[in-house]
């Protein structure tokens, strides 16, 4: 692979990591509230999926979802702001850390209710194929979304319908707090995909690498209207589920194991590989913290929300 | 004009819009080659093919979520709910998902989505196909709801539905459908969130929707040969709605009577009369009054469900007693 998109995948991956880092300070420090569920460990797949895409290509998130985002190529002042609640940020402080969406960059937004996206993701296909172009959805969906009932319609209607979806199945193991394997019998569930007549595959998610190359074929397919792929990627969190989660039911030897094979890590490896030299590499995580810097000063600054302005936009009746 | 029935009317309506622009496309349950449960969708595979016609398997939470997700990727997708009944197998979709999407991401889009779908009961099809369940979308923010009586307004109101940037739930009646009324020749549009004065009264105001317009105005023909003089406001649409026609006809009258077929408890009724009481208290020059479904699940049996809805005796009474008192 080329060093200038092994690059630009090493630089995505590591602003996402420091993004949720930031994320996390702020939210201690008490600049963010509510609800912040970090991508930390996951990184590669959101990278190794997206960067595979066309600028035009529409992704779904969920509720763990910056690191879609920012592999989207959101603007990480505007994220930031969102999540600080302000009137600057993607979605003027209406939607948070768990709705940051911005169409212009196709990305149909994140949710909160775990599978609720799918629905969404899978009417994108289908109105690609009424509009007739070339264009393709990554879905991103948890472990915990492949119980509920609109994953398997979904993949059904999309089968069906020969839609160019590409269902990307996170599996971080755990629906939560719950371990995936109390709560499916089956060890890969991308086997499901046959229960739908569709590819289905699982594979490592730590190396963003390997996820880019495979990714490829299924997003051909479904550019010549050959129909949706459930692709699973097995990986972890490195916390728990949001950031008051001290994820204290995650046993320490599986952490370290995990940990051992950070997406990170394995990215700047790639790098090394390749012959990128530690300058570059400091270069790059250089810029990446400048803008981190600014990305959070650009949140402190901004304005909160108008309350004339909400309050105007409501109806009475 | 021309005399059509209500269910073409809407086909109608569909027909007109699907020709407009390419980007209209219908999905639901047994839509295509059979034409819908109630016809509304005849004829139209034939024409449009089965790209824009599509029939659903019968998985309806993501089936509308669906439309949802084509509606936010540009086109104007029209789904077919069967029977407003099965609402409840799509609540998340439609009231988390579609009618929040647009405010949550901070208004950078639009959502033009249209659910059709048919309620009230028919002739003896029990409690989960019979139901009146407006109420539960008329409580979710960021949704239209639309509830046409005549097929002239089936018709204007479904074409501005489709044209419509915001998500709308469209519930028609089964008893209704075949129902027939005037329809216009040429191309129309009735607005939404406009009621109609379907009847002009001085004596009482009375406000209602869907088939109960239809009993309500019988009741209304009744009371005037006692020279009891009803006005008979047809919503048409229940969001938003229309506080102005009400207030101007209660200003007038002095009297209001509200009418709907769904269960009493926590019906859209309660809500008129609250909104009036606030607004228009000192104008009241007697109690208000609702005649509404009865706070129970439909029977199977036809004798008893007909005593489950508001018959045209009982509108009557109830606006004699309004009148009286």
């Amino acid at each position: 692979m080329e060093a200038a998109i092994l690059k630009e995948l090493y630089e995505k991956a590591f602003t996402i990591r420091r993004f949720e880092q930031s994320a996390t300070e702020q939210y201690r420090a008490g600049n963010i509230y509510g609800y912040l569920h970090p991508y930390t460990g996951e990184e590669a797949i959101a990278v190794g999926t997206i960067s595979a895409l066309k600028s035009d290509d529409y992704i779904v998130s969920t509720h763990r979802g910056h690191g879609h985002a920012i592999a989207k190529g959101h603007d990480l002042g505007l994220m930031m702001a969102e999540l600080f609640g302000k009137s600057t940020g993607y979605c003027r402080g209406r939607g948070g850390s768990m709705h940051v969406a911005n169409l212009k960059q196709f990305n149909l937004g994140a949710n909160g209710i775990v599978g609720g996206g799918i629905p969404f993701a899978t009417g994108a296909g289908m109105a690609i194929k009424q509009k007739g172009t070339t264009q393709v959805v990554l879905s991103f969906f948890s472990d915990g979304a492949v119980n509920n009932g609109v994953f398997h319609e979904s993949l059904n209607l999309a089968a069906i319908y020969h839609l160019p979806i590409i269902y990307i199945l996170e599996n971080n193991q755990y629906a939560a707090s719950t371990p995936v394997e109390r709560m499916n019998l089956v060890k890969d569930l991308s086997i499901r995909a046959a229960g739908y007549g569709i590819p289905g595959m699982t594979m490592d998610g730590n190396d963003a690498v390997e996820i880019y190359a495979a990714v490829q074929e299924p997003i051909a397919r479904a550019r010549k209207s050959e129909g949706p792929t459930l692709m699973e990627y097995k990986t972890y969190r490195h916390s728990g589920h949001h950031v008051n989660d001290p994820g204290a039911y995650m046993p320490q030897e599986t952490m370290a194991y995990w940990k051992a094979k950070d997406p990170v890590d394995v990215m700047r490896n790639h790098l090394k590989s390749a012959g990128v030299n530690e300058s570059e590499i400091k270069e790059i995580n250089e810029r990446v913290e400048e803008k981190m810097e600014t990305a959070v000063q650009f949140a402190k600054e901004s304005p909160e929300p108008s309350a004339e302005e909400f309050l105007a936009e409501i109806p009475v009746y | 004009m021309a005399l059509m029935k209500y269910r073409e009317a809407l086909n109608a309506a569909l027909r007109e819009e699907m020709k407009r622009d390419p980007l209209v496309f219908l999905m639901g349950e047994g839509i295509g080659e059979k034409g819908g449960s109630y016809k509304v969708t005849d004829k139209l595979l034939a024409q449009f093919g089965e790209k824009r016609v599509i029939d659903t398997p019968i998985s309806e939470a993501s089936f509308v979520g669906m439309a949802g997700g084509a509606a936010i990727a540009g086109t104007r997708p029209v789904v077919e709910l069967l029977f407003v009944d099965f609402a409840y197998l799509v609540m998340d979709q439609v009231a988390n998902q579609v009618a929040k999407f647009n405010f949550m991401i901070g208004g950078q889009g639009i959502v033009p989505f249209v659910l059709r779908t048919q309620g009230g009961i028919g002739n003896g099809l029990a409690g989960q196909h019979s139901q009146s369940l407006e109420a539960i979308f008329y409580h979710v923010p960021g949704l239209q709801v639309i509830m046409p009586a005549t097929p002239y307004d089936a018709k204007g109101l479904l074409k501005a539905s489709i044209r419509s940037n915001e998500p709308v739930i469209f519930i028609e009646h089964k008893q209704l459908y075949m129902t027939e009324g005037d329809v216009p020749e040429e191309e129309y549009l009735v607005p939404i969130g406009k009621a109609d004065i379907k009847r002009g009264g001085k004596d009482v105001t009375l406000v209602t929707y869907s088939y109960m317009t239809l009993e309500s105005l019988k009741a209304a023909e009744l009371l005037a040969q006692e020279d009891i003089d009803v006005e008979v406001i047809d919503l048409r649409t229940l969001v938003p709605m229309d506080m102005d026609c009400i207030l101007k006809s209660v200003q007038k009258t002095g009297r209001l009577v509200v009418v709907h077929e769904a269960v009493r408890r926590g019906g859209v009724g309660g809500d008129i009369v609250s909104n009036v009481v606030e607004e228009a208290f000192y104008d009241l020059e007697a109690p208000v009054k609702r005649i509404a479904g009865k706070n129970t699940t439909i029977p199977f049996n036809v004798n008893l469900e007909k005593l489950c809805v508001p018959s045209v005796e009982e509108i009557a009474a109830g606006v004699r007693e309004v009148y009286a008192s």
